[in-house]
C-alpha cells in the first residue's frame, strides 16, 4: 500500500512536467510579439527592445524554458499586462469563487446522479428507468451555456425567483477575508449574505452539475445492474435481509468502485465547464477570468490559469485512485 | 453461432434509428438550405427585429430583423461543417499516430503515448480554448483546435487495436508474403480496427459540435455576421429579457443535433460490438 502511494505520487512529476512542457511550447508559438504586446500600442521600438530583453525573449530557448520551469516552481505566473499585478495574486483572488462552485456542482451531480441510477436500476425496466435514462441522455447533449441561459429566462426573468447573475448583492457591502462566501458567512452566522451568496450558487451550480450528473447516473445504473446480478446479492436477499439493506449495504457498497472513476473523471469537464457557466452568469471566478484575458491578450494570465486549471485537474486525479484503495481492499496494488 | 448482419442488428435498436432520423433529416435539410430557407440569413431589416415566433417567420427574427429559422438553418450548415471537420481531421491523425506508435513500438510508442496521455490531463474544452487564444479566433482555428483535443481519444483506441493484431497470424503471414509495413498496416490490420473507431467518431461528433458552439459562444469561433449555432447564442445573449427565442432555438438546435449524434452512437457501438453490450 505504501509503495503504490509512493509510485502513484512520483508519476504525477512527469505528467505535471508535461503539462508545463505543452504550456511552455504553445505560448511560445503566439503570432506576434509579446513584448510589443506588453509596451502596449504608443511604446517606441527602443522601449519595445528593451522590454523583449529584460523579458529575456533574445535568451536562446532552452534558458527561456529554464527560467520558465523555476517561476512556475515558485509559484511565479508573471505580471498581468493588463493590471500589471502578479497573474498568480489575481489568480488566488478569484480562485475561491470557482472551487465554491464546482465543488456545489459536484455535490449536486454525485447525489443527485448515484441516486437517480440506483433507482433506475433497482426498477429496471419501468417508466422510471426509462424516464430517468432519457433525461440523462438529453442532460449530456446539452450545451451547458445555454441550459444556463435558460434557467435564466424562467428562474430570473420569468419567475424573479433567482438572481441572474454575480457572487453576491454588492448592496450587502459584505467584505471577506477569505474570498469563499459560502464558508466564511456560514461558519460567522451571517445570514443575509450566506442566503444571498446560496441564491446566487444555485443556478450556475445547476448548470454545470448537469453533464456530471447524467454521466454519473448512467454509470452507477450500470454498475448497479451488473452487482444486483451477483450470487451474493441473492445470498443476501435469501437470508431476509430488508430490501433497503441489500441495495444499500450490499448493492451500492460494491458498485462504487466504477462510480467514483468517472466522479474523479468528471472533475476535468466540471473545470472546463466552469469557464462557459461562469461567462454565462457572470460569476467572477478564474474561468471568466482566463476569457477575459484572451479577448485583452493578456498572455501571462492566460498561461497562469490554464496551468492552474490543469493543476488542480491532475490533483483531485490523484485523491481518486488513492480513494480507490480505501474504498476496495480487493485492490492490493504490488 | 447466431450470425446477423451488423444492419439487422441495428435495426434491432430502435433509439440508433431515431439517432440516424435525426442526423439523416438535419443534413437533407442543411444540405438543401437554400431550397428550405425561406428568407436571406444575411438580410437585415431592423424593421422587422425581435418579432416574437409565428406568423410570417416561423421562428421569429433576431435583433437584426433576420428570419431566425433561415439562420439556423444555414447555420446548421456551417456548425456541422465544422463538427465533421474537426472529427475527420482527428480521425486521420489519431489513427496514424496510434497506428504507427503501436506498430513500431519501442520509445517511440512511449514517447508519444505520454504526449497523449498529458493531452488529456487538461479539461477538453479548456485546452481547446487555449490552443484557440494562441491562433486566433476564427472557425478555421476553433476546428483545428477541437480537432487536436480528440486526437488522443483516437490515437489510443487504435493503438489498442493495433497491438492486439498485429500479432494475429494472418498479420504474421502477410509478413512472411513480404508485404511493407504500410501495406500490413492499411491492408491488414487498420480494417479490423474500424469498428470502435466507427463509435468513437460519431460519439465524438457530439462533443465537438458542443465544443465547437462553446468556442464560438466565447467569441473565439464563428464570427458574426456568419450564422453558426453557437454564435448566434452569444449574440442573442444581450436580447434574454425581450426576446428569449432568439436564445432558446439555436440552443435547441445543438441539442437535437447532438442527442441524434450520441444515439446513434450508442445504438453503433452495442450493434457493431456485441461483447460490449449489457
Amino acid at each position: 500500500m505504501r509503495s503504490y502511494l509512493v509510485k502513484r505520487l512520483l508519476l504525477t512529476f512527469p505528467t505535471v512536467f508535461g503539462i508545463l512542457v505543452l504550456v511552455f511550447v504553445l505560448m511560445r508559438i503566439i503570432p506576434g510579439d509579446p513584448a510589443r504586446l506588453m509596451a502596449g500600442e504608443r511604446a517606441t521600438p527602443e522601449q519595445v527592445a528593451a522590454i523583449r530583453e529584460q523579458m529575456g525573449l533574445n535568451d536562446p530557448y532552452w534558458v527561456q524554458f529554464a527560467r520558465f520551469m523555476g517561476e512556475m516552481a515558485r509559484g511565479d505566473f508573471g505580471e498581468s499586462f493588463f493590471s500589471k499585478r502578479p497573474v498568480m495574486e489575481e489568480l488566488m483572488a478569484r480562485y475561491p469563487a470557482t472551487v465554491e462552485l464546482t465543488l456545489f456542482a459536484m455535490i449536486i451531480a454525485t447525489v443527485a446522479g448515484v441516486l437517480a441510477g440506483v433507482m433506475a436500476a433497482v426498477y429496471r425496466g419501468s417508466i422510471l428507468d426509462h424516464g430517468v435514462m432519457a433525461l440523462a441522455l438529453v442532460g449530456v447533449s446539452m450545451p451547458i451555456f445555454w441550459l444556463g441561459l435558460q434557467l435564466i429566462i424562467l428562474f430570473s426573468v420569468k419567475l424573479g425567483w433567482l438572481p441572474a447573475g454575480g457572487r453576491v448583492d454588492p448592496r450587502l457591502g459584505w467584505q471577506g477575508s477569505t474570498g469563499f462566501v459560502i464558508f466564511e458567512t456560514l461558519l460567522r452566522g451571517e445570514w443575509a449574505v450566506f442566503w444571498d451568496a446560496v441564491r446566487r450558487l444555485l443556478l450556475p451550480g445547476v448548470a454545470l452539475a448537469t453533464i456530471p450528473l447524467s454521466v454519473i447516473a448512467r454509470v452507477t445504473r450500470s454498475a448497479m445492474l451488473e452487482v444486483l446480478g451477483q450470487d451474493y446479492i441473492r445470498t443476501a436477499r435469501a437470508k431476509g435481509l430488508s430490501e433497503r439493506v441489500v441495495i444499500f449495504r450490499h448493492t451500492l457498497r460494491n458498485a462504487l468502485l466504477p462510480v467514483i472513476t468517472v466522479v474523479g473523471l468528471q472533475v476535468g469537464s466540471l473545470l472546463g465547464g466552469a469557464v462557459l457557466t461562469e461567462t454565462v452568469f457572470s460569476w467572477p471566478g478564474i474561468g471568466r477570468y482566463i476569457v477575459q484575458s484572451i479577448e485583452a491578450r493578456d498572455y501571462p494570465v492566460v498561461q497562469g490559469g490554464v496551468v492552474l486549471i490543469a493543476l488542480a485537474f491532475v490533483v483531485v486525479n490523484l485523491i481518486v485512485d488513492l480513494l480507490y484503495t480505501a474504498i476496495d481492499p480487493r485492490i492490493r496494488y504490488s | 453461432m447466431n450470425r446477423q448482419s451488423p444492419l439487422r442488428r441495428l435495426f434491432r435498436y430502435r433509439n440508433a434509428l431515431l439517432g440516424g432520423a435525426i442526423i439523416l433529416t438535419l443534413v437533407t435539410m442543411v444540405t438543401c438550405a437554400p431550397w428550405v430557407a425561406p428568407y436571406d440569413p444575411l438580410e437585415a431589416d431592423l424593421t422587422r427585429a425581435l418579432r416574437p415566433p409565428g406568423g410570417e417567420f416561423l421562428l421569429g427574427t433576431d435583433e437584426q430583423g433576420r428570419d431566425l429559422f433561415s439562420r439556423l438553418v444555414w447555420g446548421g450548415r456551417l456548425s456541422l461543417l465544422a463538427g465533421v471537420s474537426a472529427i475527420g481531421l482527428a480521425l486521420v491523425l489519431g489513427t496514424a499516430t496510434g497506428a504507427l506508435s503501436a506498430y513500431f513500438g519501442g520509445w517511440l510508442d512511449l514517447l508519444v503515448m505520454r504526449v497523449m496521455d498529458i493531452m488529456l490531463a487538461f479539461p477538453s474544452i479548456l485546452l481547446a480554448i487555449a490552443i484557440t487564444a494562441i491562433l486566433g479566433p476564427g472557425l478555421g482555428n476553433a476546428i483545428l483546435a477541437v480537432a487536436v483535443v480528440n486526437i488522443p481519444y483516437f490515437a489510443r483506441l487504435v493503438r489498442a487495436s493495433v497491438l492486439s493484431i498485429k500479432e494475429q497470424e494472418y498479420v504474421l503471414a502477410a509478413e512472411a508474403l513480404g508485404a511493407g509495413h504500410l501495406r500490413i498496416l492499411a491492408g491488414h490490420v487498420l480494417p479490423n480496427a474500424l469498428a470502435p473507431l466507427i463509435v468513437q467518431a460519431t460519439l465524438g461528433l457530439g462533443w465537438a459540435l458542443l465544443d465547437i458552439a462553446g468556442l464560438s459562444f466565447l467569441g473565439l469561433g464563428a464570427r458574426p455576421p456568419d450564422p453558426e449555432w453557437g454564435s448566434m447564442l452569444s449574440r442573442a445573449q444581450a436580447y434574454i429579457q425581450v426576446a428569449p427565442w432568439v436564445v432558446t432555438f439555436p440552443g435547441l438546435a445543438i441539442m437535437v443535433a447532438v442527442l441524434g449524434f450520441n444515439l446513434l452512437g450508442d445504438g453503433l457501438r452495442d450493434a457493431l460490438d456485441p461483447r460490449l453490450r449489457r
